[in-house]
């Protein structure tokens, strides 16, 4: 049998496979069902957001950077928000910080159902993504209530939030964190002891902190190794030092690690929400009191000769950020999401620079994937979570 | 630990490098002298526990020489800090690769390439990342235009004459007001 003439052979995975998460590229040499090597191509989705924000004044760059990780929209924008506070050296008013963190936490929620919906899915439990759409539908409709946009509600502002929350916030919330846990339980009663899901990741994909850490993977992926890494605990930002949550960690770093470390994030997700609704007034200060920066309120431009004049600099001028730079990470669903920004002092950024968790997370999925099977292809690639857009910006 | 107490831990195991602490609001920030980037990397991990390489990338100042400086973000988790390196290239100039360090700076610093094409010396793998293949020039440069208004074409590479260009540059000019 030794005579048998055997090679290699290419597979082309990508870009339009419904499993690569937007359009994600791998030509995959096997040996077999044996993964001999992959080399990931990326790039479909570059849309040039960095070199576009250049030519934008301060305050349009946050619909942009909303569109970079587009299930995580808000993420990015208090990233870029805090980023450019923290050249303006603005400090927020409590209000603000609480309101952000509620909306973060939401944020992080729903990126985690679509996570979980489309992991289920591709690895064989097709209901998994129905039971979480349909709850990530009531997260769309808090975005759509406080700013009347599903998808990228550019509520956070550069200096606070665009305007106060809406009448019936409250409830709506409250009625979400209410129903929420229970649907927890569900989707773990459809995953967690599932023998089928536990037999296609348990013992797959392995990353471990160390491993995590050289390839630059910080956030849920490293905590599933080990690590107890998160921007929340290690570099607070908007008031986090204030709230009393756990970091969910897992020791194993296989795919079904990752899954019960972002199940568990949910969870702590929710505490981190309910405490901030308690805090919240339903009325009160929704931006800081700087007027070069937050627009005066409706009733003063229509009145006041001074507010109509501030009104239409911030509008037709923009404002100006000190020269310098910044860097502010924010703990995004992906892991550290991150904005560096440059100014030169002007009305319009030098640079935006995004720090992409799901780049990272490609860059080291041939480390990850290499030895192993082809069908665990699907599984470790679902389980880091990667989003085109993030990674292609 | 601000730049210079890292100056101070740094400097006995980087022999040689003249480091400097610059002006930053957020965190510790050291300019490196572009020859000891590597060296530097090396200190900074295994010496002074920056396991994670967070971030690089660059930023391009023209018409102010050297034109480039590349921005290194590291991240220590054991300790709980951040440190951003910058390294001036100029405009021709080249850099060597961290990757040996980091391997998370293998994509990062293809990426700089592609955007702004700053050589990285060593590099395993320095090819077009987020552009197609074929694609001419480093588009996030300050003198590459926004949009190029050209016919597309999916077979042959894009080629610009000098005039389009200029055109192209003039047409996208913003007024930056301070």
């Amino acid at each position: 049998m030794s005579d048998i003439r055997t090679e290699t052979m290419t597979v082309n995975m990508g870009p339009q496979h419904p499993s690569t998460h937007g359009v994600l590229r791998l030509v995959l040499e096997l040996d077999g069902e044996v993964i001999q090597s992959v080399i990931p191509t990326i790039g479909y989705l570059h849309t040039g957001i960095e070199k576009t924000a250049e030519q934008k004044k301060w305050q349009q760059v946050i619909p942009l950077v909303e569109r970079m990780d587009y299930l995580a929209a808000q993420s990015n924008s208090l990233a870029y928000a805090l980023s450019v506070e923290k050249l303006l050296g603005l400090e927020m008013p409590q209000r603000v910080k609480d309101i952000r963190v509620l909306i973060a936490e939401l944020q992080r929620i729903a990126s985690h159902l679509i996570w979980i919906g489309t992991h289920g899915l591709e690895i064989g439990a097709v209901s998994m993504l129905f039971y979480a759409v349909r709850e990530r539908e009531l997260l769309l409709n808090i975005n759509e209530l406080i700013a009347g946009f599903r998808f990228f509600p550019s509520y956070i502002r550069i200096g606070g939030l665009r305007e106060d929350l809406p009448r019936g916030f409250h409830a709506q919330v409250q009625e979400f964190l209410d129903r929420f846990p229970a649907k927890i339980d569900e989707f773990e009663g459809l995953l967690t002891k599932n023998d089928m899901y536990r037999r296609r990741t348990e013992g797959v994909g392995f990353i471990t902190k160390e491993h995590a850490y050289a390839w630059g993977l910080v956030g849920p992926i490293a905590r599933a190794g080990g690590s107890d890494y998160d921007v929340r605990k290690y570099f607070p930002y908007s008031g986090y030092e204030t709230y009393d949550f756990k970091v969910p960690i897992a020791t194993e770093g296989d795919v079904y690690a990752r899954y019960r470390v972002r199940v568990a994030e949910m969870r702590e997700s929710l505490k981190i929400a309910k405490q901030a609704l308690d805090r919240i007034s339903p009325t009160g200060v929704f931006a800081c009191n700087d007027t070069r920066v937050v627009p005066p309120p409706k009733d003063k431009v229509y009145s006041e000769m001074e507010a109509l004049i501030q009104h239409f600099l911030i509008y037709s001028q923009g404002f100006t950020v000190p020269a310098g730079e910044a860097y502010v990470p924010v703990e995004g669903p992906r892991g550290e999401h991150g904005c560096y920004i440059v100014s030169d002092g002007t009305n319009r950024p030098w640079r935006v620079k995004m720090r992409a968790p799901s780049f990272m997370a490609i860059q080291a999925l041939p480390t990850v994937v290499q030895g192993g099977l082809i069908a665990d292809v699907v599984a470790v690639i679902g389980s880091t979570d990667v989003v085109m857009g993030d990674c292609d910006r | 630990m601000d730049a210079q107490a890292i100056i101070d831990s740094l400097s006995p195991l980087v022999p040689g490098a003249s480091f400097e602490a610059a002006p930053s609001v957020d965190f510790a920030t050291v300019y490196v002298p572009a020859e000891q980037v590597v060296a530097t990397c090396q200190a900074l991990r295994d010496s002074l526990g920056f396991e994670v390489l967070a971030e690089v990338t660059c930023a391009d100042y023209l018409p102010r020489a050297p034109r480039y400086e590349v921005v290194y973000h590291l991240l220590s988790v054991s300790k709980r800090l951040r440190l951003r390196l910058k390294v001036r290239v100029a405009a021709d100039g080249t850099l060597a690769t961290v990757q040996g360090v980091y391997p998370s700076a293998g994509w990062l610093e293809r990426e700089v390439w592609d955007m702004f094409g700053i050589v990285f010396d060593g590099h395993n793998d320095l090819r077009r990342l987020l552009m197609p293949e074929d694609w001419e020039g480093h588009p996030q440069r300050k003198d590459y235009p926004v949009q190029i208004q050209k016919a597309a074409q999916t077979y042959a590479p894009l080629e610009v004459s000098q005039e389009q260009f200029q055109a192209n540059l003039v047409r996208d000019r913003v007024t930056r007001t301070h």
